[in-house]
């Protein structure tokens, strides 16, 4: 696919808000738990209802994921994924018309190079990347990538970010600003997050962006509070939950699928309501 | 003689942590604005004179600083030079690292942190954090690879003699990079009143540039003691390098003088030819690992590569990142030690001076043989004994295979 044939996250973001709704972005690693197995994943999540794909770039020492991410990924890089490989990923999932952006530590492009790797997403139909260990101060060399592949660039902000770091980190992004709503690794939580709208209210003080918040989302009810002010939910352990806890392979495709549903629904709750 | 650092502060860093390339702050967003209160505090506590006073307290009447600077003679006989040994090994806890782990454990009490979370290898580290922690009554974490809990079940069971709880972590290698991923998810949740002391100079900014000036009085102390005794410095400077604390904390008063040689000793494991090893700055691949750009043993996709050394304190994948920027302006040079090179140099010291040397420190040694050649017989050598080595005596007992077997007995 060449690139700009996918709509970026920003056109895809705004039809949503014009719905009148949060967007849902759904997360796997790549090559989990194998490779076929990971892009028919992503193909069914857009099937039902998932509007932004995340494709993680599995990685041997993920600082910020929980238990569940760590086991997909350590299980993708036993399987033998390659970042070649995310790269066919994000390529064949981008046939889904929903932008893929790609989720991965920053080791990797580094030692990929960052104006190749920039090049070769881009050509793969990738949208951009998100980038949970890389902040603006070290970015540079990615933003003049990326400006020049036409990628987005999803930096994160905390609960302990400084307001002047918030609105630092918020101009560097493109595409939305990733809140992360609680202190702490990734993984499903039973209760979300009361710091997520306090961080989301202060992003809107300072950028215009959209705001997507994740960490700890893992079913409807829970999408659907976070719609209530984020324009969008971000949601990936319970995704990988889906096919790590499945007895076969359609058994977690169907779960993905299921789970894909009971999110599209959870963030059109609110249009509902209102 | 102040055993806290008198000297003037290094300037390097720059503002982001950076030094030249290497250095800098690739970590999770959250843990930014804790980075930096840190390092605001570490800095106010080191303009503090009660701060600096109580921690040269501490380190003089607890940890038994400062250590002797020791002519080595016998081990001079046969290195054709003289060499000296800065005796880190007799501090309290047997290492260099007691230094390190007073400054943070008294930086944390300051900042009112009441938990402690540290990472350990081998658990050497462990076992000081622990220490300082039953010292200044702070609560202890210490997460430890499965692998090596097993294997060193005697530094476990002294951690929790000490009062800590110790954290198996089973998780990717199982070894000291997954038990420092471990204790990061940790801080990111628990910050808030939580310190996480991490055992050497790396990591993201301040770690790097804080552990070196804690672990600095080794160097300061060692240039003085011999100005004083000698009349003039030494010709070269060795010390081993794992993360690299003690090789910063030795070298950081030297860097300035331009004639003393400065040598890097990496652990060569199996032979630095066979890949099987943990020499990062010998192979010279840059990359990323624990929140600082430095060398690193990565793959051709920069996953991060199992690192092989008989000595576990030097077993690590990457190197603090201002060893990286001293190997890249030739401040410092750095090469490989293998496992049986280092070993011959432990029998050496332990039959001509009467001291068993930490295998990490054995590494030195033998660089410091190595590199007499290069000075000349006129050379005045200062080694950092880093650590003692009763700690390696199952591992020394079996590669001069001086277990009996039982069967054999009687």
């Amino acid at each position: 696919m060449s690139p700009g044939t996918a709509p970026g996250v920003a056109a895809t973001l705004q039809r949503c808000r014009d719905d009148g709704r949060a967007a849902l972005i759904g997360y796997l690693p790549a090559g989990f738990p194998d490779l076929d197995t990971s892009v028919q994943a992503f193909v069914a999540m857009v099937a039902a209802g998932v509007d932004v794909l995340e494709v993680g770039l599995p990685y041997s020492d993920p600082v910020l994921d929980g238990p569940t991410i760590q086991r997909a990924a350590e299980r993708a890089l036993a399987g033998g994924t390659r970042t070649k490989q995310v790269l066919d990923v994000v390529s064949a999932v981008s046939a889904t018309g929903a932008p893929a952006l790609v989720m991965t530590y920053w080791n990797p492009v580094e030692r990929y190079g960052v104006a190749s790797f920039a090049q070769a997403l881009a050509a793969a139909g990738g949208a951009g990347l998100i980038t949970p260990d890389l902040i603006p101060d070290e970015a540079q060399e990615w933003c003049d990538a990326a400006d020049a592949a036409g990628l987005d660039r999803v930096f994160l902000v905390a609960p302990s970010s400084s307001d002047a770091r918030l609105a630092a980190t918020a101009a560097a992004c493109r595409g939305f600003v990733y809140a992360t709503s609680v202190m702490g690794v990734t993984g499903a939580r039973a209760q979300t997050s009361t710091a997520a709208p306090v961080l989301v209210e202060r992003v809107r003080r300072v950028s215009d962006l959209p705001v997507g918040v994740g960490l700890g989302v893992s079913s409807g009810d829970q999408a659907a509070e976070v719609a209530d002010y984020a324009d969008a939910v971000i949601v990936g352990s319970a995704f990988v939950r889906c096919l790590l806890d499945a007895p076969d392979r359609s058994a977690g495709l169907a779960a993905v699928s299921a789970l894909s549903a009971d999110l599209a629904a959870g963030v059109r709750r609110r249009a509902a309501a209102s | 003689m102040s055993v806290t650092s008198d000297a003037s502060p290094s300037v390097l860093p720059d503002a982001g942590g950076h030094f030249g390339r290497f250095g800098g702050r690739f970590m999770p967003e959250a843990l930014i604005g804790p980075l930096e209160e840190l390092e605001q505090a570490w800095r106010a506590a080191m303009a503090d004179t009660d701060f600096r006073s109580e921690l040269d307290r501490m380190l003089r009447e607890y940890a038994g600083v400062p250590s002797l600077l020791y002519d080595a003679t016998r081990f001079s006989d046969h290195a054709g030079a003289r060499v000296l040994f800065k005796r880190e090994d007799l501090n309290h806890t047997g290492a260099h690292k007691v230094r390190n782990v007073l400054g943070q454990a008294l930086l944390a009490k300051r900042m009112g942190k009441r938990r402690i979370i540290a990472e350990t290898g081998a658990g050497q580290h462990g076992v000081a954090t622990a220490t300082a922690c039953a010292y200044l009554d702070l609560d202890c974490v210490v997460y430890m690879g499965e692998v090596d809990t097993e294997r060193q079940q005697l530094n476990v069971a002294r951690m929790k003699m000490l009062g800590a709880q110790v954290v198996p972590v089973a998780t990717g290698t199982r070894t000291l990079k997954d038990a420092i991923n471990e204790a990061l998810r940790d801080w990111v949740a628990t910050v808030d009143d939580t310190h996480y002391l991490l055992g050497t100079a790396a990591g993201a900014h301040p770690f790097p540039a804080m552990v070196r000036d804690f672990a600095r009085g080794i160097g300061d102390e060692a240039r003085v003691q011999c100005l004083e005794r000698y009349g003039r410095l030494p010709d070269a400077v060795c010390a081993c390098v794992g993360g690299g604390s003690n090789a910063i904390g030795i070298f950081t008063a030297f860097v300035p003088d331009e004639a003393v040689r400065l040598y890097g000793f990496e652990a060569g494991g199996d032979g630095f030819d066979t890949g099987r090893h943990a020499a990062t700055i010998s192979a010279g691949d840059v990359g990323v690992l624990h929140g600082a750009r430095s060398f690193l043993l990565q793959d051709d996709d920069g996953q991060t590569i199992d690192s092989h050394s008989i000595s576990a304190g030097l077993d690590y994948p990457g190197v603090g990142p201002e060893h990286a920027y001293l190997a890249d302006i030739g401040r410092a040079v750095y090469r490989p030690v293998d496992d049986a090179t280092a070993m011959r140099a432990f029998a050496l010291c332990c039959r001509t001076e009467g001291i068993i040397p930490a295998i990490e420190s054995a590494h030195a040694l033998a660089g410091a043989l190595d590199v007499v050649p290069e000075l000349g017989p006129e050379a005045l050598i200062l080694v950092s004994l880093s650590g003692r080595g009763d700690k390696d005596m199952p591992t020394a007992a079996a590669w001069f295979d001086l277990l009996q077997d039982p069967d054999d007995s009687g």
